[in-house]
């Protein structure tokens, strides 16, 4: 059979969401920030609500968001984002609100914002991308780079007695009673991005039954940050960073 | 019955990083020699006769620039 006979509209089982806009993305070939874009894409377009959704872009490599998802948006001051998410939610509680942050953004000067959002509750998504440097400033360290990781700021891998030890965020938020649903994924690899797929679904119905805050953190690679390919990023984040923050459920109630 | 399959990519958005390369189960993806208009050596389907139309490649490319195609024969 001829290749061209595959290749009908027909026979077609995957493309581009309508949901993407056709703009090429600014991030470094192989970001996971591309990633995590579609995935939540497809799930604004499975689940219908693409006039019903309203983001809330970060500080960050991902504060272009707004010209990726087509949806509507808008762009907090480093960290605000839960606030803002909070406003908008109360004011327009029909929505699907969330947020999307990346370490530097919501463990390190947004921490105040997220765990009192989370604390109270209200009925947003966070997504959290979580790759253990700040990648748009030039790869310092982050509150969640691991120990001995070498960044901008900690050239000689990061000492716990001088820069402290990583903070593990997510399990502080699974302690808080505001949250429906956390949850730790990546999405390296197919199976993963599968997976992180359908807790991306979870978190947006959660948000329409009322529930409280759904949290989803998504371990990253910044391979220009790390210095490596994406795909040995990929590699090293498998062997280094998911014995730090494992995969799975934190809570699901 | 077996599966096959047939993948599009969107040369031009394909930034070469590779992920959808070792991502595939039948090895039918490989970066191109030549390179696009911004420089990046793109994925191409190298062997076509090998794609089972999984959809793994376009699940995990960052830039959603592959297009799958599946027929059962």
């Amino acid at each position: 059979m001829d290749i061209k006979d595959i290749m009908k509209p027909e026979n077609m089982v995957y493309s581009k969401t309508p949901v993407l806009t056709s703009t090429t993305m600014h991030y470094c070939p192989g970001c996971s920030h591309g990633t995590v874009h579609k995935l939540i894409a497809e799930v604004i377009e499975e689940m219908g609500i693409q006039e019903k959704t309203i983001g809330i872009s970060p500080v960050g490599c991902a504060v272009f968001a707004y010209n990726y998802v087509d949806i509507d948006w808008q762009q907090a001051a480093h960290g605000r984002a839960p606030a803002l998410a909070t406003a908008t939610k109360r004011l327009h509680p029909e929505k699907y609100v969330f947020t999307y942050q990346g370490d530097g953004d919501l463990a390190s000067i947004g921490t105040a914002e997220i765990m009192h959002a989370c604390n109270r509750g209200e009925n947003i998504v966070v997504i959290f991308i979580n790759n253990g440097i700040y990648g748009m400033t030039g790869g310092q360290m982050a509150p969640t780079t691991l120990i001995g990781m070498k960044t901008a700021t900690s050239p000689y891998g990061r000492d716990p007695k001088l820069h402290g030890m990583p903070l593990k965020i997510t399990n502080l938020i699974a302690q808080l009673d505001g949250t429906c649903y956390v949850t730790r994924q990546a999405v390296h690899n197919a199976a993963a991005a599968r997976k992180t797929k359908r807790a991306i679904r979870k978190a947006f119905e959660n948000s329409a039954l009322g529930k409280g805050t759904s949290f989803v953190e998504v371990v990253s690679t910044c391979n220009s940050g790390w210095k490596l390919s994406p795909v040995a990023a990929n590699e090293w984040m498998v062997e280094n960073m998911f014995p730090e923050y494992p995969m799975g459920d934190l809570k699901d109630r | 019955m077996a599966l096959r399959g047939a993948i599009v990519v969107d040369t031009e958005k394909c930034k070469g990083c590779s992920v959808c390369v070792v991502n595939c189960p039948t090895q039918t993806i490989a970066l191109a020699r030549e390179v696009n208009s911004k420089g990046y050596n793109y994925a191409y389907m190298a062997s076509p006769e090998s794609c089972t139309g999984c959809t793994n490649c376009a699940t995990v490319c960052p830039d959603t620039c592959i297009t799958v195609y599946r027929i059962k024969v």
